[in-house]
């Protein structure tokens, strides 16, 4: 049986490239980059590579990047690091209802501490809108948080526009973008649009799981949440996960070149794939906005049918995909996101996400449709009565 | 001086001519948990063990407290025959134990039995003696006859095993001296709680578990398997089956009564597990069910539920309240991975209002909507067989 994986978004597979290089630095470059030795600056320059290749791909400077380990770092880094650094000049955060709980479980911390968050809500296609922005903005605003590509309906928000309002105010807020899905697949300049930190994550671009980046604008300043030997200029301290990092610069590089020569590849296989859903499936429904949404994301929604016995049963053919949701009587436990966008019982139950990379084929996605459809046929007839 | 492990049973006591037989059946048992450690000696001796030889103390009293038929533990000096070094080696022991506890005065009492005839203090002798030793070298002792914090216990044997501590232990019958039994093991709190107590009794354990898949994650059964590595860890190997549970589901949902769903495939359920049973050489299944707890376990389900089988059907959980199933599968260690939450049936197939006053005569009929032997057949030819 030929394995088909549209899970993407969650992780992807490290690719020859990146193993190759992962390996010689495991191999040869084992040298703490704090030592003073050749062996030291030998694992140094490894780092300063990978951060040309991150921040070539955001347009920035190559001193701008911190390496963490992954997003989850990278996101409690930026918020946590900001609020306790602008606390004094105020206590009030905004964030979104749909943001990655490694965002909004740091909110709830802060909020713990006396800090009070606006959450904004988005509206059927999952977006926020600009004008509930502009009316939470206050005196005492230190912090926005938002994210780029929502992870479960890939909902893109408007970044450019927030980033103008936010330049607009008197006071700036820091602006703090989860850019973890989208680095890589659509274009992120934070320097044009307004973006103060910004998060990446390596797994999700072929690299290894365990290493990420924050981008953090020249000029911003955000307190430590991690204290010891004062690496990485004392803002993220711990020794460097070498290997990690050269991962993660190689994955750079890689999607940047894929990003630059086959721009629209992955839109292309979004439409072919929204177009053969509907056809393998009339009563599929997409959630969101099937034009303004990310090009490697899709949700779709299977009224009457439960999301994760669909993925199960497709897991059984081969074809890997993810639900929000899970077949649970005891803990229901629902997407948050859809559920933000106000989607109805059976939407919330019966949705799967599908998602591609530059690794995904065209034959894979014709493959797939079939799949689809005798999965639902097979299941259909049984939904709760 | 070297350590040891005293190790007392006791029902086995009472087995008469059999005894012989229980008492090999522990020794192997035994020796089974105490595989991982390779230099260890199991030695028999008047109505109890030891074993002797191991580094970890701790590992090795862990793995016997879960041997069945066991009643208590000690872990104890081994020295030489010579009131001398037995004198020497208490003295060190309660120094020890004293150094552990913030106390000015602490009360003890020497307790003695002599085996061995040979040696030339009786046990009164050896009590008084000690006692006395251990008085003038520690001077916050007190002897207290009746209520000692310490009791210091000394059996002359071909050695002196000197020690104060007993560890109690799980009880029971060794397993594999009563028979066996087949459990049906559900991702649940209740079904392992429910194949420890009758393997308590000595009773060897096959287990079944149905599958539902894709209605059900394959993470509901890595769940089942671990669930059975835990009660393996009591019961020694043990074997499951991993029934293919989706066809008959599915029969069932297209072609019977809604509000029967449960109850009709809880029949399914034990007619395959019965065959099962046959087929592995156990005469009896075992259920996790307690009166009244869902509406497949009225009295009057149970009669239905139990009618599908001529095998006995042992429920030791039928009068026990949750809360105490949950805190002897806390006891076991099955709870934490009972409570994970992926479950073993989908709700698809659970009616929103199940029959709770089920009639047997109605359910037979029902039962008769769907090709039952071919469907069974086809379950037991697609079992999946983990050894554990």
């Amino acid at each position: 049986m030929t394995e088909i994986y549209l899970d993407y978004a969650a992780t992807t597979p490290v690719i020859p490239q990146v193993i190759e290089a992962v390996t010689d630095c495991l191999k040869n470059d084992y040298g703490n980059p704090s030592s003073m030795h050749r062996l030291g600056i030998q694992a140094e320059k490894r780092i300063k590579d990978a951060k040309n290749q991150v921040s070539h791909l955001l347009n920035a400077a190559p001193d701008e990047i911190v390496f963490t380990s992954g997003g989850t770092e990278s996101n409690n880094m930026a918020i946590l690091g900001a609020a306790y650094d602008k606390k004094r000049r105020g206590m009030h955060c905004i964030t979104t209802v749909i943001e990655h709980p490694s965002v909004l479980q740091a909110f709830a911390h802060l909020e713990e501490q006396g800090y009070e968050v606006t959450y904004l809500s988005v509206d059927r296609n999952g977006i926020i809108s600009l004008d509930e922005l502009k009316k939470s903005i206050r005196d005492d605003t230190i912090l926005v948080s938002i994210m780029h590509i929502n992870n479960e309906t890939g909902s893109v928000q408007p970044i450019r526009q927030i980033g103008a309002v936010l330049n607009g105010c008197s006071r700036k807020p820091v602006f703090h973008v989860d850019a973890i899905q989208s680095f890589g697949k659509l274009p992120v300049y934070p320097e044009q649009m307004g973006i103060d930190l910004l998060s990446v994550s390596g797994h999700k671009i072929h690299a290894p799981k365990g290493v990420g980046a924050l981008y953090i604008r020249k000029g911003v300043r955000i307190k430590p949440i991690l204290f010891g030997g004062n690496q990485q200029g004392g803002i993220r301290s711990g020794t460097e996960n070498i290997p990690g990092i050269v991962g993660l610069g190689t994955g750079a590089g890689w999607i940047a070149k894929q990003q630059n020569e086959r721009g629209s590849y992955l839109s292309e296989l979004k439409n072919r794939l929204v177009k053969g859903i509907s056809q393998a499936v009339p009563t599929a429904v997409i959630n969101g906005s099937r034009d303004t949404s990310a090009p490697h994301i899709i949700n779709v929604g299977f009224p009457g049918l439960r999301g994760e016995v669909l993925l199960h049963a497709l897991e059984e053919e081969g074809v890997y995909v993810s639900t929000g949701s899970a077949c649970s009587s005891r803990n229901r436990k629902q997407s948050h996101v859809l559920k933000a966008m106000g989607l109805d019982n059976q939407l919330l139950e019966g949705s799967i996400r599908i998602s591609t990379s530059y690794l995904t084929t065209l034959e894979e996605i014709e493959a797939f449709l079939p799949v689809l459809t005798r999965a639902v046929a097979r299941i259909e007839r049984y939904t709760r009565r | 001086m070297e350590k040891a492990i005293l190790i007392r049973y006791g029902e086995i006591h009472l087995k008469g001519q059999n005894r012989p037989f229980f008492e090999r059946v522990l020794l192997t048992n035994i020796k089974k948990a105490l595989k991982d450690f390779p230099d260890i000696r199991v030695i028999k001796a008047q109505g109890r063990y030891y074993v002797e030889n191991y580094a970890d103390e701790e590992a090795v009293i862990n793995a016997l407290t879960r041997v069945f038929g066991i009643v208590s533990i000690s872990p104890a000096l081994k020295i030489e025959k010579n009131f001398e070094t037995l004198a020497e080696h208490s003295v060190k022991m309660i120094e020890d134990l004293l150094s552990r506890i913030q106390k000015d005065i602490i009360t003890f009492k020497v307790e003695s039995r002599r085996s061995d005839k040979r040696f030339p203090m009786d046990s009164m002798e050896i009590n008084r003696e000690l006692g006395s030793r251990l008085l003038k070298a520690i001077p916050n002792l007190k002897v207290d006859v009746h209520k000692p914090e310490i009791l210091l216990n000394v059996e002359v044997r071909e050695f002196i095993y000197l020690y104060h501590k007993v560890i109690p232990c799980a009880g029971g019958m060794p397993v594999g001296t009563n028979g066996k039994a087949a459990l049906l093991l559900s991702g649940g709190i209740d079904s392992p709680v429910a194949g420890w107590m009758i393997a308590k009794r000595g009773v060897a354990l096959t287990a079944v578990h149905y599958h539902s898949f894709p209605f059900t994650s394959d993470r509901s059964r890595e769940k089942v398997i671990e669930l059975g590595r835990i009660l393996a860890r009591y019961t020694g190997p043990m074997r499951l089956h991993i029934v293919p549970f989706t066809r008959i589901q599915q029969e069932l949902y297209e072609k019977c009564p809604d509000e029967e769903l449960t109850i009709l495939m809880r029949r399914y359920m034990m007619k395959i597990a019965e065959e099962i049973a046959r087929r592995e050489g156990a005469a009896a299944l075992i259920t996790g069910e307690s009166i009244g707890q869902v509406a497949s376990q009225t009295i009057n389900s149970l009669v239905v539920t139990n009618d599908a089988v001529s095998m006995p059907v042992f429920r030791p959980l039928i009068g026990f309240d949750k809360i105490d199933i949950m805190n002897l599968a806390e006891e076991i260690g099955t709870y934490e991975t009972s409570i994970l939450p992926y479950e073993d049936c989908c709700t698809i197939f659970t009616p929103k209002h199940p029959v709770t006053r089920p009639r047997l005569n109605r359910i037979l009929k029902s039962e008769q909507l769907i090709n039952g032997e071919e469907l069974i057949r086809e379950a037991l030819d697609n079992i999946e067989i983990i050894d554990l």
